[in-house]
């Protein structure tokens, strides 16, 4: 039985280290808008076709 | 911005043959289909200049993500709009961060509405390179802005977002949002640390629930119940904090609050378990007691999960200028609006809003006075009359005089009155008195039972009393009111109705007085419909119409000239055109003498009599042809509404600032006994509030302009209605978008259903209380019992009421 102390203790340990994680994140502010990362997402594949072709871009500033 | 327009004459709906094209930026039906590019129309000459811009920058996957996304464009704005933001000490009170490589803004921009939006603000770095990083958080409509001072300006970032339509919403009173982000974390820390604790607690009082008690390893059952001790405490001390410090406010004031029995409960739970625990004759109950706080703090959480990006208690201060340009000894000078002083000169320019009752000193003033009064016709002004403060130039540069300072003008005087400076008192709720009553009910009960085990059997008296106070909770009370009201609020806020808190919904079940304000709140603000009476009209002669009142500014003309489908191609050339300021023009178009204006302007004797200002009529070859009238254009639906809310007994009054040309229409919506007032002014309005009030009516007040503003705070639930719900509204205990207007019997017939569900709700919690106690009293409220009767009555409390509540709901059609 005394497998189990050492067991609870080290569960206890894993579950404190996800707390820890968890308000660890939200002090970061992982937490303060749900919404907005979801969209931004959406424009990763956009972004990497422009930066691939990035003669037009400085032709048409100088305009 | 869409304009309905209803004619008797079908030959004007016959000539609009072509099929109405929309402007590939904003959507809006474009009038001129001469602006475009690649087969792509745009609206205005400002849609293109975005469309442009964004081209340019290779940004045109913000048209791919949304259709027409954009934002219709105001045209090029003045330079000097946004001066003000050189000035050093309004940039300080704006930036967050400044460095000299970087500073670090944000603002706030309400307009932003899809995903395209987030798209083209987070690539604003690819416009104005000066612009190293921008951020959107989409749920509070903000925009974090890092930028190099050394190659852009606060000014210059301001100005683009104005530019390509996101202008954003710039007070200095704004300064709460932080904050209100970590008042939140702190709640979610709280959850978090109570969550945990309260699962690994339970997790290591399974052993005694199994057991009944009796585990053989005494020394495993002792280490159990020792790290079950050192979890709750950080529950107790800091989890359950604010449940504390809530109830100990209630008992200072000799108010007996909701938290106060939750509070003696926690106390007593915990209390009995650490004195189980060390002593050794027991588990105690820390799980159940874990468990409360844990279910609390979700409630809260939940209820007080609210509308962020609304502000629902903006003064005057936030809709004024931050910034004034005055002119002393020829020089201009931008200063702060606060230090404007009487006597002041102060140059206004196009769409600039006047910051001060003053008089027009220069220039002709055309002041739209919409933001004021919810009407959408400018008035025109000459030199030496009186602007009040709040409205807005349209038009040319006007120069005028300071007379009184911004804070005591017309329209800001109403601040000045008790019901701002002292707030509204929050309503008891009528979960309060439940509480009082269940307090006491759970004391009596506790008190019996002490009296009885004190005669029959004095070991127990501890055991049973404790039980009484540990079972009988009232959380799953306090429960099914937050469950419900959040999971409503939630349900308005689908309909377009967004509330202030959860107290409103209570407010709003009382009401039995309903008064409109008519303009902006029973009719649309930017719709208009235009009627034309007289001789039936032939194509050339609208074609003349058409071309003639193009050429006038006056906002009547513009209407009339928007109505006309003739076709842009089919404008013919003016010879002559002489404006008479505020009466009509005389005008040439190829050899046909055309006059159109007021009845007096015309000599139509027969019809001055009856002009009520929104008339124009028209003259050719001195033949008068007829006129067009232009009416307020009343939303979908009120009928049904007004009606409804007849039938439920509540009283209807309208209040309107403006004449009685309306009266005969009102009267067909609102039946003849219905009080109709015009001519009010704010104060007036709030007045008749009052007045209503001491009769012991409880007012619900719907109003959109700043004109209303007292009217809406004096009364029990003041509904503000916003064209779109990103424009600014008057302080409010609620918004409403101005198109479910017509939903607003619904609405009431819903708050009142809710009070029915939290009813519903306290007597099935009571049953459970009932079952509990029954063991309570007899002393033998096991851990386990009590651990399984508490999460099973908090749960099934809040999934009753959140079905109950969506399904009633959906019942209404909401």
């Amino acid at each position: 039985m005394s497998a189990l102390f050492v067991l609870i203790g080290i569960s206890i340990l894993v579950a404190g280290g996800f707390l820890a994680a968890f308000l660890w994140s939200v002090n970061k502010g992982q937490f303060d808008d749900d919404y907005t990362p979801s969209i931004r997402m959406l424009f990763d594949d956009e972004l990497k076709k422009t930066t691939t072709s990035t003669i037009p871009k400085t032709i048409n500033q100088t305009k | 911005m869409r304009r309905l327009f209803y004619f008797k004459n079908n030959q004007f709906i016959n000539n609009s043959k072509s099929i109405p094209v929309n402007c590939f930026h904003c959507g809006d039906v474009c009038d001129d289909t001469s602006i475009l590019i690649e087969d792509n129309h745009f609206c205005c000459q400002g849609c293109k200049q975005v469309y442009l811009l964004l081209n340019e920058n290779n940004l045109c996957n913000y048209y791919d993500l949304d259709k027409t996304p954009g934002l219709k464009a105001k045209g090029k704005f003045l330079a000097e709009r946004f001066a003000y933001l050189d000035d050093e000490a309004t940039m300080q009170k704006l930036i967050r961060f400044q460095s000299a490589a970087q500073i670090n803004v944000s603002f706030s921009i309400p307009q932003m509405h899809c995903s395209s939006c987030i798209y083209l603000l987070e690539n604003l770095h690819r416009i104005e390179p000066g612009v190293k990083q921008s951020q959107v958080n989409f749920q509070l409509k903000e925009v974090f802005i890092v930028f190099n001072p050394q190659e852009t300006t606060l000014r210059k970032v301001v100005e683009l977002l104005a530019f390509i339509g996101y202008e954003p919403y710039i007070s200095l009173q704004d300064t709460t949002v932080k904050k209100a982000s970590t008042f939140n974390r702190r709640q979610i820390y709280k959850i978090g640390v109570a969550g945990f604790c309260f699962s690994n607690i339970m997790m290591l009082s399974f052993p005694e629930y199994f057991s009944s008690g009796n585990i053989d390893e005494s020394i495993l059952k002792q280490t159990f119940n020792w790290i079950n001790l050192a979890l709750s405490v950080p529950v107790l001390f800091f989890s359950a904090a604010d449940i504390f410090i809530a109830a100990w406010k209630g008992l200072r004031q000799r108010f007996l609050n909701i938290d106060a029995p939750i509070a003696l409960a926690i106390v007593v739970t915990f209390a009995r378990s650490y004195y189980e625990i060390i002593g050794g004759h027991g588990a105690g109950y820390l799980d159940s007691g874990t468990g409360i706080v844990f279910f609390m703090l979700i409630g809260r959480w939940f209820q007080n999960k609210t509308y962020d990006s609304f502000s629902f208690d903006r003064d005057y201060r936030s809709y004024f200028p931050l910034g004034v340009t005055v002119v002393e000894h020829g020089a201009e000078k931008n200063i702060p609006v606060t230090q404007l002083q009487k006597t002041n000169r102060i140059i206004v320019r196009n769409e600039e809003m006047i910051p001060a009752d003053a008089v027009l000193m220069k220039g002709t003033a055309n002041i739209d006075y919409s933001f004021v009064s919810g009407e959408n016709t400018a008035v025109e002004k000459r030199k030496g009359d009186l602007i009040y403060a709040g409205g807005k130039q349209m038009g040319s540069i006007i120069e005028l005089e300071i007379i009184k300072e911004p804070s005591q003008s017309y329209i800001t005087q109403l601040w000045n009155n008790d019901i701002f400076v002292n707030k509204k008192n929050e309503d008891k709720s009528y979960i309060h008195p439940w509480s009082r009553y269940f307090t006491m009910a759970l004391l009596s009960i506790a008190a019996g039972t002490f009296i009885f085990w004190s005669i029959v059997d004095a070991s127990k008296i501890l055991p049973a009393v404790t039980s009484v106070l540990i079972v009988a909770c009232p959380c799953s009370l306090l429960l099914s009111a937050t469950f419900t009201y959040g999971n409503m609020l939630r349900i308005f806020g689908r309909n377009k109705l967004y509330l202030k808190n959860a107290s409103v919904i209570e407010a709003l079940a009382k009401i039995n007085t309903v008064v409109f304000d008519k303009t902006g709140t029973l009719t649309q603000t930017n719709a208009a419909a235009v009627n034309y009476e007289g001789q039936p009209l032939s194509v050339r002669q609208m074609a003349i119409i058409k071309t003639v009142t193009r050429q006038s500014s006056h906002p009547l003309s513009k209407i009339i000239a928007a109505s006309i489908h003739a076709g842009t191609d089919s404008l013919l050339t003016v010879n002559s055109f002489k404006e008479y300021t505020g009466k009509g023009f005389d005008a040439m178009v190829e050899d046909m003498p055309v006059r159109m204006g007021s009845a007096g302007f015309i000599k139509a004797d027969a019809f001055i009599t009856q002009d009520t200002g929104t008339s124009v009529h028209v003259v050719m070859d001195k033949v008068h042809l007829g006129k067009f009238s232009v009416k307020n254009q009343y939303r979908a639906g009120v009928a049904e509404m007004v009606t409804d809310i007849k039938e439920h007994n509540s009283h209807l009054y309208v209040l309107s600032g403006d004449n009685d040309s309306e009266n005969t229409n009102l009267k067909k919506i609102f039946g003849d006994n219905t009080p109709l007032r015009f001519n009010q002014s704010p104060q007036q309005k709030l007045d008749f509030i009052k007045s209503l009030q001491q009769q012991g009516s409880n007012v619900l007040m719907l109003g959109d302009g700043l004109n209303d503003a007292g009217a809406l705070m004096q009364s029990q639930v003041g509904i503000a209605v916003s064209e779109n719900s990103a424009q600014f509204s008057p302080a409010s205990d609620a918004i409403l978008d101005g198109t479910k207007v017509s939903l607003l019997h619904h609405f009431i017939g819903y708050a009142k259903a809710g009070k029915k569900i939290v009813t519903a709700s306290f007597i099935l919690s009571i049953l459970y209380n009932i079952v509990g106690l029954s063991f309570a009293v007899q002393g033998i409220l096991s851990p386990m019992v009590a651990a399984i009767l508490m999460p099973a009555s908090s749960i099934s409390i809040v999934l009753f009421v959140s079905l109950y509540s969506s399904f009633v709901a959906h019942n209404k059609g909401l």
